[in-house]
């Protein structure tokens, strides 16, 4: 537990880096991020920075802008302002294909899995391009391919097995349960081999105990990966319990952020989710 | 004069084309289906009248009436036979259905009138004007079909935006489910749609072989291709866009085929097209959806 | 290899490549026997193209989900490419096979470049506009083609877009007249060649459905924003699959075109195009048997039909629609399961199901 302390140190006036990452350059450095759709701001101001080693949370009530926030940093959407530093290279103009292979990788809220394909082959499609093989070798199956497919299914087996779905990869993804469906989408995000991963509501739809199972399992990809991981989520009990620095956002803004210890008795945040009493 | 004698024909067939693709946007908007069947009734619509005014020797303007009742007909049967039991198909599945249908009513056709062509005569009986001592004719076809159509546009206009039934087709086109879910017959208005569709088509291939007065069984295709081009360039789903685009293309091949060559004259009109939506991807006076993440 | 075999998409695989080895091995004994009517041979290499052309049309439409409109086009061009080039190779090449082989590839890698060309602009466009746009460049190839002047004579190759700008010198011949297409072409296509090159389209698409760049392509129509989102390059590969998809549609028109002593732009046009999009869909969307089988049976079904003479496009239509319906529609469905139901009731007694219960 010393290695990954949870004490933060404020390097700047917008940014906290846990101890150990202080003097590492962030994985992810967003300044002054904002967009509008037409005449509505959606996100504003928005910066923060992550370390390399990092689980930060995003908070925030309905329709505060936190998935907008998601596909601005994955270029879903390109920001009218501000910009957004992925291992110090601004991703501005870059596709979504682009900054994943400058190494972020992401979930979504409503699951996104390739329903028709298998749990394997969704891993595989995850490592499209670690998969070291031409057009051409793939096309007339040269010897090659063979070879690069057979490490690609170890190696996407080997990663089904540490999210604990080695047993369902024959299986088709969209006849998974939901909660199956969720750390399957979060295999397949890993297996892009990214240095920092959004996960958008990650628990949403998971009973008590499966909660608990994937609140192990992201301290364990951290541990594992040596990756940042950035997450929703409205279950406040895994939040507080996973995360090292959260950032609570309202109407597209931050409102607040800091520590989990901060963040629960911040008074702008209980008005946020419980109204002005 | 010239230029504006070849700009006065182009408006003429292109109100023929506005006239159609005001047909096909009305079903793509509302079924969101491709109606490949949409020119073959205009092929029908023009052979009702045909027989109705050469074999019954009734007057033009009833042969009409007779040829948008049997079209608005058979595009209701058309709907409920082929299209409506593939409601939430893929669409794939309902234009090959469409295509199908298409192939059935040529065949039809050609069974019934056989495939020599008819020679159609115009419905419009009086004289063409003549301006410039004559240099510049402007024909009763052409006064007849641009009036009809601008009226269809207002009346479709209106329509969508006042009536019941019309409020009823913008929202079965927004959202079927949602349409279902606030006491919206969907199945009746897209039938409804398609009796509309069809009704335009008679009048469309009444008007279009007053203009181009030859009659086969493959006259309505590729009239029919043209309006549905012309309803993409416009913006499919837009009322007034498939006015400008069927107007856009009838004078883009006029003046292609007078000024360029007649053999090229598809391709410029294709051409057009494709740079068109290059530059906006849903049509002059579409919307551009984003896909929600 | 019993291992091999045990995978559910290499033994359907396989299965594909023997039935069209074993269709072949029947047909050419039954043709070298005499027992098919010169009709039914004359129907050998046609098919074999449309079975190509189907195959990669699906590589498009089922696999990749764009809706194409415009496959005849590549078709047309593979089919006056590959003329040209024979007739050019006719001295350089004695060899007839050798210089289709050499005519397919011209057509083909033209077909393809020109593929690659369109895709450029095109595949920003997706769905019903992508539909369209390969739709007009479609009439557009077939257009130029239908209006493109080729000749030669002793000072080389002509080339013009109008009738009256193309003057040859004495002794020069017309490859590409305009309107009135080749003519005076040597037929080097044989049922032979047509086999090998099934083999060869379903070879290359085979392959790469079952490789990552196919698994890429799947993933891209299942669904893009998530295939975006671990860094596949969606308009890569939809270009890929463009490009591979024409390559393989200008290979097939090449085969077309030297099948015949005659061939018109015409030929080439949107109802073709159709006619192979109708071959994919009812061939089953991404099943390649499906698309072999369908093929096959649906471009002999009117053919044979011809007895009927005015009915059979009727007929056609009809076959199509209900087809449709019966695959497509649940209350057709609905209504098929319940009268198969009901005939079963006929001969099961009830006795007789009280038993099978237990």
């Amino acid at each position: 537990m010393n290695e990954y302390s949870r004490k933060m140190i404020k390097v700047s006036d917008v940014s906290y880096l846990r101890e150990q990452d202080a003097d590492k350059l962030p994985v992810l450095d967003v300044r002054n991020l904002g967009i509008d759709f037409g005449g509505l701001t959606a996100v504003d101001g928005f910066s923060m920075t992550i370390g390399p080693t990092e689980i930060s949370g995003l908070i925030g009530p309905n329709g505060a802008g936190k998935t907008t926030i998601f596909n601005l940093l994955t270029s879903v959407y390109q920001p009218t302002r501000g910009s957004i530093l992925l291992k110090g290279v601004d991703t501005k103009g870059m596709t979504t294909a682009k900054v994943n292979k400058l190494g972020i990788a992401r979930t979504f809220q409503n699951i996104r899995l390739f329903n028709d394909m298998t749990a394997l082959d969704n891993v595989k499609v995850g490592m499209h391009n670690e998969i070291k093989c031409s057009f051409f070798t793939s096309m007339l199956h040269l010897p090659g391919y063979f070879k690069a497919e057979k490490k690609a299914n170890a190696k996407a087996m080997e990663l089904l097995d540490f999210m604990g779905l080695a047993d369902i990869a024959d299986q088709k993804a969209g006849g998974l349960p939901y909660g199956v469906q969720r750390r399957l989408e979060i295999c397949r995000a890993l297996a892009s081999n990214p240095s920092i991963i959004l996960l958008d509501e990650p628990a949403a739809g998971m009973n008590p105990s499966e909660t608990t199972e994937l609140m192990h399992q992201i301290r364990r990809i951290r541990d594992t990966f040596h990756i940042a991981i950035f997450l929703i989520e409205h279950d406040m009990n895994l939040v507080m319990n996973v995360c090292e620095g959260i950032v609570v956002v309202n109407y597209g803004k931050i409102i607040a952020k800091g520590t989990p210890e901060e963040i629960k008795n911040n008074p702008a945040v209980i008005e946020a989710y419980l109204g002005r009493s | 004069m010239q230029i504006l004698q070849y700009f006065i024909n182009g408006i003429s067939i292109g109100a023929v084309y506005a006239i159609i693709a005001l047909g096909y946007t009305m079903v793509y908007g509302i079924a969101k289906m491709l109606n490949f069947a949409h020119g073959d009734i205009i092929m029908v619509g023009a052979y009702i009248s045909f027989c109705v005014t050469n074999y019954l020797g009734l007057p033009a303007i009833v042969s009409v009436v007779i040829s948008m009742a049997v079209c608005t007909v058979l595009g209701i049967v058309i709907e409920g036979l082929a299209y409506k039991p593939l409601r939430g198909a893929p669409s794939l599945a309902v234009l090959i259905t469409a295509i199908g249908v298409s192939y059935f009513l040529q065949n039809a056709a050609q069974l019934i009138w056989s495939s020599s062509a008819k020679n159609f005569t115009s419905i419009v009986t009086f004289a063409p004007i003549r301006l410039f001592d004559g240099k510049l004719v402007v024909t009763g076809e052409v006064l007849v079909t641009v009036l009809v159509s601008v009226v269809v546009m207002f009346a479709l206009t209106w329509f969508t935006g006042s009536t019941r039934t019309g409020k009823a087709m913008r929202a079965v086109s927004e959202d079927q489910d949602a349409a279902q879910l606030m006491g919206i017959n969907v199945n009746r208005t897209i039938s409804t749609t398609f009796a509309i569709g069809s009704a335009l088509a008679a009048v469309a291939g009444v008007l279009l072989c007053s203009t181009v007065p030859t009659l086969q069984p493959t006259t309505g295709s590729m009239p029919g291709i043209r309006a549905f081009t012309a309803a993409v360039l416009g913006g499919i789903g837009s009322i007034p866009g498939a006015m400008l685009g069927g107007i856009l293309i009838g004078i883009i091949e006029t003046f292609a085929k007078a000024y360029i060559s007649t053999q090229f004259s598809d391709a410029v009109v294709f051409s057009v097209l494709i740079i068109i939506l290059l530059v906006k991807p849903a049509g002059l006076l579409g919307k551009q959806v984003q896909e929600k993440v | 290899m019993k291992k091999i075999l045990q995978n559910k998409t290499t033994r359907t695989n396989l299965t594909t490549y023997a039935l069209v080895t074993v269709a072949f091995l029947v047909l050419q004994a039954l043709s070298s026997m005499g027992m098919l009517t010169s009709s039914v041979n004359g129907y050998l290499v046609p098919v074999c193209v449309y079975i190509v052309l189907t195959i990669s049309l699906n590589l498009l439409v089922g696999v990749c989900g764009e809706l194409s409109l415009g496959h005849a086009g590549f078709m047309g061009i593979g089919a006056f490419s590959g003329i040209v080039a024979a007739a050019l190779l006719q001295s350089a090449v004695p060899n007839g096979t050798l210089r289709l082989i050499t005519a397919m590839i011209v057509g083909g890698i033209l077909a393809g470049f020109l593929g690659f060309l369109i895709g450029i602009p095109v595949l920003r466009l997706r769905g019903d506009y992508l539909a369209i746009v390969t739709l007009a460049f479609g009439e557009i190839l077939k257009n130029l083609i239908g209006n493109m002047y080729i000749g030669t004579d002793a000072k080389g190759l002509h080339f013009s877009i109008s009738a009256s700008k193309m003057e040859l010198l004495e002794g020069g011949t017309y490859l590409i007249a305009g309107p009135k297409g080749a003519t005076g072409v040597e037929k080097l296509s044989t049922f032979s060649m047509g086999f090998v090159l099934i083999l060869f389209t379903l070879f290359i698409v085979l392959n790469l459905i079952n490789s990552k760049e196919g698994r890429a392509i799947k993933a891209i129509k299942e669904n893009r924003i998530a295939a975006e989102s671990v860094g596949i390059n969606v308009t890569a590969f939809r270009m890929k699959a463009f490009v591979v998809s024409a390559f393989l549609a200008g290979m097939a028109g090449a085969l077309f075109g030297l099948n015949f002593s005659s061939v018109t732009a015409s030929k080439f046009n949107f109802n073709t195009s159709i006619n192979i999009l109708v071959f994919v869909v009812l061939g089953g969307m991404g099943n390649i048997l499906g698309s072999v089988i369908s093929a096959t049976v649906l471009y002999l079904l009117p053919e044979l039909m011809r007895g009927l003479d005015d009915l059979r496009m009727l007929l056609y239509a009809v076959v199509l629609i209900v087809v449709m319906l019966c695959t497509w529609s649940p209350s057709v469905k609905g209504w098929i399961q319940c009268v198969c139901d009901r005939v079963k009731g006929l001969f099961h007694k009830p006795g007789k199901e009280a038993v099978s219960n237990e």
